[in-house]
């Protein structure tokens, strides 16, 4: 049976993200698409997989990209789905173990990728706000639709420094380790 | 070649010795875990990104396709072999450093 559950997960806790789909595949509820806020799952035998997300380097429909989906494919994960270039993977959990990353410079290259689309999405804003906001009159559509931007900025500026702290522990880890 | 004293990942060399023979990704994680008696685990985007990276020196080298097998094997190359002799050089040092001054250590603990 498939059932649709729509739910919000900021960018920068995918890893949260990943746990509830990993809890969720361990009560026998196995995603199979993802949308905007949609996930969508079928039944399966409880912990049947372990779902990965990743934020690919390229897009999941390029060349690269799909080099890069296929080789994981030879390893005998599955990707289930993308939203733009988040990935969703998935492999039997009688595979054993299943990471997408095994040491701090892969998990820190990562979050770098995600940082570097929040610190855009968040100069975006930063500027289309402050251009409305600063342009037009009060109660304008701009007006409002600015003070959005200027809200969501805030917002992606405490994810960016979130997500550098993750970094920074992860440096400062990876100084004494490799893995 | 572009490695003066740098050290391995361990991830490197275990894909470097597994690259002693042709393999495809999955069995160089495959086989960098049996050789580490299971505690080497390779996860397979970290592996990816090492293996382009050593593409690029040129310490391995993709095998020609064969016919209708669509997974790529690799495999290592002449630089590689000498960046792995340089390592095992490397450690053997560091082991008998440790070993050396931790049983120093040991005697002077214990008057032996």
């Amino acid at each position: 049976m498939r059932n649709t559950v729509h739910k919000w997960f900021w960018v920068w806790d995918f890893d949260k993200e990943e746990k509830w789909l990993c809890a969720m595949a361990a009560k026998g509820k196995a995603l199979v698409h993802v949308g905007f806020c949609t996930y969508e799952f079928e039944d399966s035998a409880p912990g049947e997989y372990i779902y990965r997300l990743e934020l690919l380097e390229h897009a999941p429909d390029s060349t690269e990209g799909r080099a890069y989906i296929s080789f994981l494919e030879e390893t005998g994960a599955e990707q289930i789905g993308s939203y733009l270039r988040w990935c969703y993977f998935r492999r039997k959990a009688s595979l054993g173990e299943f990471d997408l990353f095994s040491d701090f410079d892969s998990r820190i290259r990562h979050l770098d990728r995600i940082l570097w689309l929040v610190g855009t999405v968040l100069a975006l804003n930063l500027i289309s706000g402050t251009v409305n906001v600063l342009g037009f009159g009060d109660l304008s559509v701009n007006y409002v639709s600015g003070m959005v931007n200027l809200l969501l900025a805030a917002v992606l500026t405490l994810a960016f420094i979130l997500l550098s702290a993750k970094k920074h522990r992860l440096g400062r880890e990876r100084s004494i380790s490799e893995s | 070649m572009n490695f003066a004293n740098g050290a391995l990942t361990e991830a490197v060399y275990y894909i470097l010795l597994s690259l002693l023979e042709p393999r495809h990704g999955y069995g160089i994680m495959q086989n960098a875990q049996t050789l580490s008696g299971g505690r080497v685990r390779l996860a397979a985007g970290t592996l990816y990104g090492a293996l382009n990276t050593l593409l690029e020196k040129g310490w391995i080298r993709a095998m020609p396709g064969e016919g209708n097998s669509r997974k790529k094997e690799y495999v290592i190359t002449e630089a590689g072999q000498e960046v792995l002799r340089q390592e095992i050089m490397r450690l053997e040092e560091l082991v008998r450093n440790g070993r050396a001054l931790l049983e120093e250590v040991h005697h002077e603990e214990y008057g032996t």
